[in-house]
């Protein structure tokens, strides 16, 4: 504190520091339009009432072994995804339903993997957690938390590779930023200037350890100081203020400045996974995030206030994803179980084939 | 008394290295700490300090001089007040270390020339070669070397990233040359972080490049075994077919020489243990060059082991323009009667030895050199079983749940009937590597527990 007084010395320091590319700051959130809130309204719904499905036929059975719901999150893919032009990559762990939805996966495919059915995105080998889209350059859906972060770091290094303009959008949460192989990814994508936007999903809870218990920096922004990667902490419950930020993210990548770390403050509603009775916090904690924070509710709150649709208006969107949302776990429910010759396909691709593409 | 200065052995693998350039003459004063002479081995030039004080008196082995065995007398030091008269004769023969085991360190002492290693003998059984094919004595170094180069430059996507790979042109040397020719955007040091680098390269090859990802030794790969079984090798099956990672894991695995228990593993029975995966353990450096340019043209994640022990050692490899062969087939290395010897990688140099001293036994081994874990080619195993009635196999590795285990399974499964004894299997023994080079030989197998297993069958 006592340098404070010299003020030569702050001047010399500030200086120096005007050398370098002004760190990003967060930005304000977007004015979102007429169609820009109605679009973030549908899109947050159809995955809110997506997974609430996948809850319910859970519990019937339907949908076996791990089941990570993203209830509450909604806005931060339904928010990047703005920011985001054809060839991004996304690629995150197992709590993956809404990034696959956001990615224009079909409702209907997704949930046919939860069951384990033929027509499944993976043809029901990979289930809730492995999911993938080359389509949609949906890269998964990973089990093993962290390992996500290598590999969208690597698909960074392909875009770099070839010289497009491509990011990665690279998510993980607060418990997986404190693999190591997180910070060998950072090292890396920060010595080679990589195009990857690292988003942390702060969903609070690394499943039933609470952030302040797992982790020695909470704020996330700054795990890349090490490395001189910048970050900005993002009101994740805030589609338009994720878009925000996700667009200066990208903008940064796209003009080769290298990683950056968004530090998504956001909330899960649900437990951890479909067999976490998330004793490890109040019901009342719970109920006071969805009272007063709800991503959903407040883009519903803004559109009634400035008359972008009616009350009616906003219940017939929710009849429309509803209905998508049944057809899904319809097909789900009855499309038939993958044929057992399925067991031996798909481990090795023919050499005579070539790519995996 | 005159010092001797020794050929200093500056690896643990090194034997013989080429006496590059003296940087004194006869008669220069040197301090303890001076460089005096330069060393070149197959991996690096190395500079030779003097280590105590005095006057050159003789230079006993010339600069340029190639094949200088390690401990041979290269110079003769004097202290204060000695002269070149008192200088011994013997100059340039390799002098015993003073270790009291002496006679037992593998590399140290009295090295038996390299040369001694036995030509590849049946390459011709490759139906990729045509007949009057030119064959080249290549080493092991320079066939992967030759293979990455060759695939790089019909391939843009291909890259290889590791430690130390480019600018210091490999760790050992593998990598030689490859910056110059490719920049370093396509051959990228890394740090080391094993565990990072796999997964950056298994994301890369899922977006469709084609990485060549070298461990420094598969020892460090431990800490990346989660990408290459988690990510690499399951994701194609995960996502129902729609993406994989055409990715090769190189590096050397195994044993070298004197490096302990954390440096000295063999892997083949990990990797060989994933679905997913293609396992590759070439012996000679034909099979090195013509498997290593298929795993890189390979669509699946390839797990390519090499040994460090061979990478100097010298094998006809044929010469054009694009010689490749095929992973998942082992190839009859000796055709024989009485006995079938299944190996892979440097266990083939046990069953040569060995199968030379029971030929003088009267008995006629077989040797299957297995070439690919996985796709593992049983049924050439199974064929020459039901030819010999008797199989044992040599591993370096560890006996529980080894590649000598599952092939024995195997042929219980596919020949029962056909076998006239028991399996039996020589391996690594069950132990961590010991530092000590006694400790270290048994440790490994050997030619004579070859020749135990083989009488053992064969009831002789």
């Amino acid at each position: 504190m006592a340098q404070a007084a010299k003020k030569p010395r702050s001047k010399s320091v500030a200086k120096k520091t005007s050398r370098k590319p002004a760190a990003p700051k967060t930005p304000a959130p977007l004015d979102f339009k007429k169609d820009e809130e109605l679009h973030a309204y549908r899109e947050m719904l159809l995955i809110r009432r997506f997974e609430e499905k996948a809850g319910q036929l859970y519990g019937m059975g339907f949908i076996g072994g791990f089941c990570h719901l993203y209830i509450g999150q909604e806005a931060v893919v339904t928010g990047m995804q703005g920011a985001l032009i054809e060839g991004d990559q996304v690629i995150t762990a197992y709590r993956d339903h809404g990034h696959m939805l956001a990615c224009g996966m079909e409702p209907k495919g997704v949930m046919a993997e939860l069951t384990g059915r033929k027509d499944g995105y993976s043809h029901g080998k990979g289930g809730s957690m492995h999911m993938f889209s080359k389509e949609k350059n949906f890269y998964g859906g990973h089990g093993i938390v962290g390992a996500q972060v290598s590999l969208g770091t690597g698909l960074a290094f392909a875009n770099n590779y070839r010289e497009n303009k491509n990011v990665s959008c690279t998510y993980f949460g607060d418990g997986a930023s404190n693999q190591g192989q997180v910070y060998e990814s950072f090292n890396m994508a920060k010595l080679w200037s990589l195009p990857v936007i690292y988003i942390v999903e702060n969903n609070r809870y690394a499943m039933g350890t609470s952030v302040n218990r797992a982790s020695a920096l909470t704020d996330f922004s700054r795990r890349g100081c090490s490395f001189n990667i910048p970050g900005i902490e993002v009101d994740g419950m805030d589609v338009r203020a994720v878009q925000a930020a996700g667009e200066l993210a990208a903008d940064w990548c796209r003009s080769g400045k290298g990683p950056i770390i968004l530090d998504m403050q956001t909330y899960r509603y649900r437990g951890h996974s479909m067999s976490d009775p998330a004793k490890y916090r109040s019901k009342d904690e719970v109920q006071k995030m969805r009272a007063e924070n709800d991503p959903i509710e407040r883009v519903k709150q803004r559109v009634i206030e400035k008359k972008f649709a009616t009350e009616d208006e906003l219940k017939a969107i929710d009849k429309e994803v509803r209905a998508i949302v049944a057809e899904a776990a319809d097909f789900a429910q009855t499309n038939p179980e993958p044929d057992p010759s399925e067991l031996w396909t798909d481990v090795l691709l023919p050499v005579e084939q070539g790519e995996a593409v | 008394m005159p010092t001797d200065i020794l050929m200093p052995a500056l690896s643990p693998t090194m034997e013989e290295g080429t006496l590059a350039k003296w940087l004194v003459k006869e008669g220069d004063n040197v301090a303890a700490g001076d460089v005096i002479a330069e060393i070149e081995t197959d991996k690096a030039t190395m500079e030779v300090e003097a280590v105590d004080e005095g006057t050159i008196g003789k230079i006993s082995i010339e600069a340029g001089t190639e094949n200088v065995a390690v401990n041979s007398v290269i110079a003769v030091l004097l202290e204060e007040g000695e002269d070149a008269s008192s200088i011994g004769s013997g100059d340039g023969a390799p002098v015993a270390a003073e270790a009291p085991a002496a006679e037992e360190a593998p590399a140290a002492a009295a090295p038996e020339k390299v040369a001694a290693e036995p030509k590849s003998e049946t390459i011709a059984s490759d139906p990729a070669i045509p007949a009057g094919t030119e064959m080249v004595s290549t080493t092991v170094r320079e066939a992967l070397r030759d293979a990455m180069a060759e695939e790089m430059r019909s391939d843009d996507r291909v890259f290889v990233m590791g430690e130390e790979v480019a600018e210091y042109q490999g760790a050992y040397k593998i990598t030689q040359g490859l910056l110059d020719e490719f920049g370093a955007k396509r051959v990228i040091d890394t740090p080391i972080t094993e565990h990072g680098f796999a997964g950056v390269g298994v994301g890369a090859a899922m977006a469709g490049l084609r990485p060549i990802v070298e461990f420094m030794t598969f020892n460090f790969a431990m800490q990346a075994i989660d990408q290459i079984v988690n990510s690499a090798a399951k994701t194609l099956y995960m996502s129902g077919g729609q993406m994989g990672a055409p990715i090769v894991f190189r590096g050397p695995n195994g044993a070298a020489s004197r490096v302990g228990a954390q440096h000295s593993q063999c892997y083949a029975a990990w990797y060989g243990n994933v679905p997913g995966l293609k396992v590759v353990t070439p012996y000679g450096a034909a099979d090195a060059k013509g498997l290593l340019k298929a795993a890189i043209r390979d669509p699946n994640p390839v797990v390519f082991l090499e040994n460090e022990i061979m990478y100097g050692q010298s094998f006809d490899v044929p010469k054009m323009d694009d010689f490749v062969l095929p992973i998942g087939k082992a190839r009859l290395h000796r055709s024989g009667s009485d006995v079938t010897i299944v190996t892979f990688g440097i266990g083939m140099k046990y069953a040569i030895e060995a199968a030379a001293e029971l030929s003088g036994m009267g008995i006629d081994a077989e040797i299957i050199d297995l070439r690919t874990i996985r796709p593992l080619d049983m049924a050439t195993v199974i064929e020459s079983v039901k030819k010999t009635n008797r199989c044992i196999t040599i591993e370096e590795g560890f006996p529980q749940s080894g590649v000598g285990a599952e092939i024995s399974a195997q042929i219980m499964t596919e020949a029962f009937d056909y076998l006239d004894a028991p399996v039996l299997r020589v391996t690594g023994k069950d132990v961590p590597m010991p530092y000590a080079a006694n400790l270290e030989k048994l440790a490994l197998p050997n030619v004579a527990e070859v020749i135990e297993a083989v009488r053992a069958v064969t009831y002789k």
